[in-house]
């Protein structure tokens, strides 16, 4: 990358652990830092998104608790997200104004990174499009299945959260909810290709692809 | 009186909905405070003051649309 970038890879933490280690990063990055991709995966979480709709949770909040699933709401675009282990969670923390101020770029470079991730394994990833697919139309697609989900903020023009992509999480704790306020199907590289790699390997390669991915942006736009 | 405008987002982002004021009418603000969170499709973002000083005039109220490019507020 022709800006200073690093990798942090945490393995399994809280989503409230990973946001806190966000945050402190959008000031780092923000005051000049070095672009950071955070890399993890989470205990079994529901987030909240803004434009979160109480019935896309299809089972009540109570007995959610109980089987000791966390839920948070969070400030990203989107509906209910589940995050749960076997699933690859990237945070980009990245600073636009380095890179020419453009959240659809940035959107467009996230979701190519997925796509070229899921490349690896023979699976081919489409990007959902507005007008393409009912409701929310962000997020990477394999037939009429979900495999990554992608909610981002952005602060002073530094992004956080990013994407969620389903590498062997267990896909009958979708059953909780209607995700992204879809009647939509979702599905893993481990359903899809019956060997999914480990979750340090699944980090490695996505790692890579990214780097390619921005690396790539920032020569072509010539900021920074 | 300076302007608190929604910026260009990116190709194809041609509005964004307020989601909340962080900030009101009446209060005092520093340079790169967030004073207003907005939303695009899947996109949360927040917009920072220009300078510092009052909030005199919000213009734009919690759940509307707003196309690129709009007076969100003015402050003094």
């Amino acid at each position: 990358m022709k800006h200073e970038f690093r990798t942090i890879k945490c393995g399994l933490i809280s989503y409230a652990e990973a946001l806190r280690l966000q945050k402190d990063l959008v000031r780092e990055v923000d005051g000049g830092g070095a672009h950071t991709l955070v890399l993890c995966e989470h205990p079994c979480t529901l987030t909240l998104g803004r434009t979160f709709h109480e019935e896309n949770l299809l089972v009540p909040r109570a007995q959610l608790s109980s089987r000791g699933v966390v839920i948070t709401p969070v400030d990203r675009g989107g509906d209910v997200t589940l995050h749960a282990p076997g699933q690859l969670v990237a945070y980009p923390i990245l600073d636009l104004k380095r890179m020419g101020r453009d959240l659809s770029l940035y959107l467009q470079k996230l979701e190519e990174t997925c796509v070229a991730f899921l490349a690896d394994f023979d699976i081919v990833g489409e990007r959902g499009k507005a007008g393409t697919r009912p409701g929310q139309f962000r997020g990477i697609w394999v037939g009429p299945e979900k495999i990554a989900a992608i909610g981002i903020g952005v602060s002073r023009w530094v992004t956080y959260h990013g994407v969620g992509l389903n590498i062997s999480t267990d896909l009958d704790l979708f059953r909780m909810i209607r995700p992204c306020g879809l009647d939509a199907g979702v599905t893993s590289i481990a359903k899809l290709t019956r060997c999914a790699p480990s979750m340090p390997d699944a980090a490695g390669i996505f790692e890579t692809k990214f780097i390619r991915v921005f690396h790539d942006q920032d020569h072509s736009s010539g900021t920074g | 009186m300076t302007k608190i405008i929604l910026p260009e987002l990116g190709e194809g982002i041609v509005h964004a909905q307020v989601v909340r004021w962080i900030f009101q009418e009446g209060q005092q603000v520093t340079r790169d405070d967030d004073v207003v969170e907005l939303m695009t499709d899947k996109a949360v973002f927040n917009i920072a003051s220009p300078g510092s000083g009052t909030i005199t005039r919000i213009l734009c109220h919690e759940g509307a649309e707003v196309p690129v490019g709009a007076v969100l507020a003015e402050m003094e």
